[in-house]
């Protein structure tokens, strides 16, 4: 025993222990960090003092004043800085969601027309994506609002769609829906149609494993998502009310608009993207080996099966990563919306608020860490989605 | 576009942050030390500050900027003019990347108090109005229930017509544009029926459209708008230098000093004029600088009077008449304290 010890070398000093280094080195960054955090801090506060410019979030109580063109949520005058946060909020929410839905959409539809077999169809695919994603999205979103929307007739002279929806240079009016009594149970019924829709398809899985005979469950399924909704809707005699827009005064009046700010940097934003989507499914798709589809083929599945079984499961483990990136930047690009005076949150809130309290630290601060959470939410969804499409080795 | 302007703001959000403390009269120390006065003005508006072709300024908010540099370098060309929004010019003023902000911006009591600013006066009393089409046929304010009204982001006029519309009980929809030649573009569009700003930027924004005929200015004023420029809290110094520069070109006015005879009238025997152009007693040099530096101001930019003829009254397009911006001595509200 003693003789190993001392055969041993001799223990480093405390300061050549890789160990002891390492914590060392990390406790010097961590504090260095914070160091620097606070002095930021301080500084900003002793600045704000010496300046006397208000600091602090109390602003966020008092009344705002002034008005603002779309609110989802009631809102006036009256109402304070906080509600114009929850208002912009949400419109920077609606336009970003609207635009993945449609950017989605015509990004696979596109992505997947690339690789048709018609040469005039994958051409013009080829073209969409080559002007869109090679033109910058602001230019984009001028060329709707100042070029397109401009050319719209002045309400007086508006396109009509059956006295119903009208087109004018102020947006498109729709019938706004109002719901009455008894509109509680079309929705309950829809509930339950969708409860039976998830019953139909687990029943026709199991039965295809037990027996390998199949059912048509997409059509079965939308058969019942609109037949049960409907029929409760006519038997509690059709609780919907539609009030149309009435041209009064200077303009239409009642029903439901959508402004030419939201349909332009929802169009801009929409195609803009889906030029990206487009190649990302592209690339997705032929990722898949061709050996697969020649497999898949020689097993018997059609050319339908084999896209939605073989080639599209595969492919999406691809398409998902870099499909997020494009989600959080086309949230991201909604940002761009101040520029057409749509009411985002850096229009209305770091824009008007920020200018009329003169509070920009804090403004700018709370823009910031909306634009995280939402970005670190969308990831997260679209992780836990990956994983769910994810390989899995067996 | 807008992720320049988002970019300003968190620069200039940066510079807070980062900005030492600093003793007072710093501002004045960093001017003198650079050599030029860092002057904010508006992107552009006829009369107030406008830049041509080539690049050179000129307006009422231009001259004031050109006036305090005349005052401290004596020679007023040492200004550098940043072009700033409505939303950005606040923060720019805050952060330190202009010395002084020469904006047709409203003096309000927030903004004196919480943002921290110091108005140093009135260049230009003004009051909020509407610019309408006439085919709409509306002759007053009062007729707009249910309008579309384009606005200017960022401004007092925002919060104004918000106001004026409730207290009539009218319904409007604004449309807040970051720029006024966007506004100017929507209104003439037909995007909105109304627009309404500052009176004088809506005759100035009038002569900028293809048809200025078509569009009248309605009756109503529905707002007091006392338009000058504005330091930030902590130097007084500048404060006064800024705030007395616009004095002396009123008392110029009121004494009859313009920049052509005010060699001549060195040579008065008042005893007013004698302090102000610096030839008795040494009032210039209690303010740091040259003893005749009120001299130099009027030489080089002009008494208020000729500034405003030359920017937007008689002598401009704009051609607005003097009205409230007149002096005291003749029914306006033009007033400045003596030099003594």
């Amino acid at each position: 025993m003693t003789e190993q010890a001392a055969s041993l070398p001799p223990k480093p000093p405390f300061w050549n222990d890789p160990h002891i280094r390492a914590i060392v080195f990390q406790a010097v960054a961590l504090i260095a960090a914070i160091t620097f955090g606070w002095r930021i801090f301080d500084n900003t506060q002793d600045n704000l003092s010496r300046l006397g410019i208000a600091s602090g979030f109390d602003f966020l109580s008092s009344s705002a004043g002034f008005d603002i063109i779309q609110t989802l949520i009631p809102y006036s005058a009256a109402s304070s800085y906080g509600q114009v946060f929850w208002v912009a909020l949400l419109n920077t929410l609606l336009v970003s969601a609207l635009g993945i839905i449609f950017a989605t959409l015509l990004g696979f539809i596109i992505g997947v027309a690339r690789l048709s077999k018609n040469w005039l169809i994958a051409k013009l695919a080829l073209i969409y994506i080559e002007i869109f994603r090679n033109i910058p999205l602001l230019l984009q979103i001028f060329f709707w609002y100042f070029a397109v929307l401009r050319a719209m007739p002045s309400p007086r002279q508006s396109l009509s769609l059956g006295d119903t929806a009208f087109l004018n240079i102020r947006g498109l009016y729709l019938p706004a829906p109002h719901v009455q009594t008894g509109f509680g149970w079309v929705l309950a019924a829809l509930g339950i149609a969708i409860i039976l829709v998830i019953m139909l398809a687990r029943w026709a899985r199991q039965r295809q494993m037990a027996t390998g005979q199949s059912f048509p469950v997409l059509r079965m399924s939308l058969a019942l998502l609109f037949s049960v909704p409907l029929a409760v809707f006519w038997l509690m005699g059709s609780p919907l009310h539609w009030e149309y827009p009435e041209l009064r005064g200077f303009n239409f009046q009642g029903g439901l608009v959508i402004i030419p700010e939201m349909a332009s940097l929802l169009l801009a934003l929409s195609i803009y993207t889906a030029a990206f989507i487009a190649e990302i499914v592209r690339a997705g798709i032929q990722a898949v080996s061709h050996g697969q589809t020649e497999a898949s083929f020689s097993l018997g599945l059609n050319s339908h099966l084999t896209l939605r079984l073989i080639i599209l499961p595969q492919a999406l483990r691809v398409i998902i990563p870099p499909l997020t990136n494009q989600y959080l930047n086309l949230t991201k690009n909604s940002s761009l919306a101040a520029a057409i005076g749509y009411p985002d949150l850096v229009a209305a809130f770091a824009g008007t608020v920020l200018n009329q309290t003169g509070q920009a630290i804090e403004c700018i601060a709370i823009t910031m860490a909306v634009y995280l959470t939402i970005s670190l939410l969308i990831s997260l969804t679209m992780n836990w989605y990956n994983r769910q499409v994810a390989l899995v080795e067996r | 576009m807008n992720s320049t302007k988002l970019l300003t703001t968190m620069f200039a959000a940066a510079c807070l942050l980062a900005a030492g403390a600093a003793h007072a009269g710093a501002t004045l120390d960093a001017i003198k030390k650079n050599g030029f006065i860092k002057c904010g003005v508006s992107d552009g508006l006829p009369g107030f500050s406008y830049a041509d072709e080539k690049g050179n300024y000129s307006g009422i908010d231009v001259d004031v900027c050109r006036a305090a540099a005349a005052a401290v370098f004596g020679d007023a060309k040492k200004v550098k003019f940043t072009p700033l929004t409505a939303k950005e010019r606040l923060t720019a003023l805050q952060s330190g990347e202009i010395d002084v902000l020469s904006r047709n911006t409203t003096w309000t009591s927030s903004r004196d108090s919480a943002q921290g600013m110091n108005f140093t006066g009135v260049t230009y009393y003004d009051g909020q109005g509407f610019l309408i089409n006439k085919k709409l046929g509306v002759k007053s304010a009062k007729e707009l229930d249910g309008a579309t009204v384009c606005v200017q982001a960022g401004t007092t006029t925002e919060l104004n017509l918000s106001d004026y519309f409730r207290a009539h009980k009218m319904k409007f929809t604004p449309i807040s544009y970051d720029k006024s030649d966007e506004s100017a573009k929507s209104l003439e569009a037909g995007r909105c029926d109304v627009l309404t700003s500052d009176q004088s930027q809506l005759y100035a924004q009038r002569i900028k459209l293809a048809k200025p005929d078509e569009f009248i200015v309605l009756p109503e004023v529905i707002s007091k708008e006392p338009l000058g420029p504005v330091v930030r809290h902590g130097d007084d110094d500048w404060f006064d230098i800024v705030k007395w520069t616009l004095f002396v070109m009123v008392d110029a006015e009121e004494l009859g000093v313009n920049s052509k005879n005010v060699e001549e009238m060195k040579k008065s025997t008042n005893p007013d004029i004698k302090r102000l152009l610096g030839v008795e007693g040494d009032k210039g040099k209690d303010f740091g600088l040259a003893n005749d530096w009120m001299a130099v101001v009027i030489a080089q930019v002009g008494n208020y009077g000729e500034i405003f003829e030359r920017n937007v009254g008689k002598g401009s397009p704009l051609k607005i008449e003097r009205g409230l911006n007149a002096l005291w001595t003749q029914g306006g509200l033009q007033y400045a304290p003596p030099v003594r």
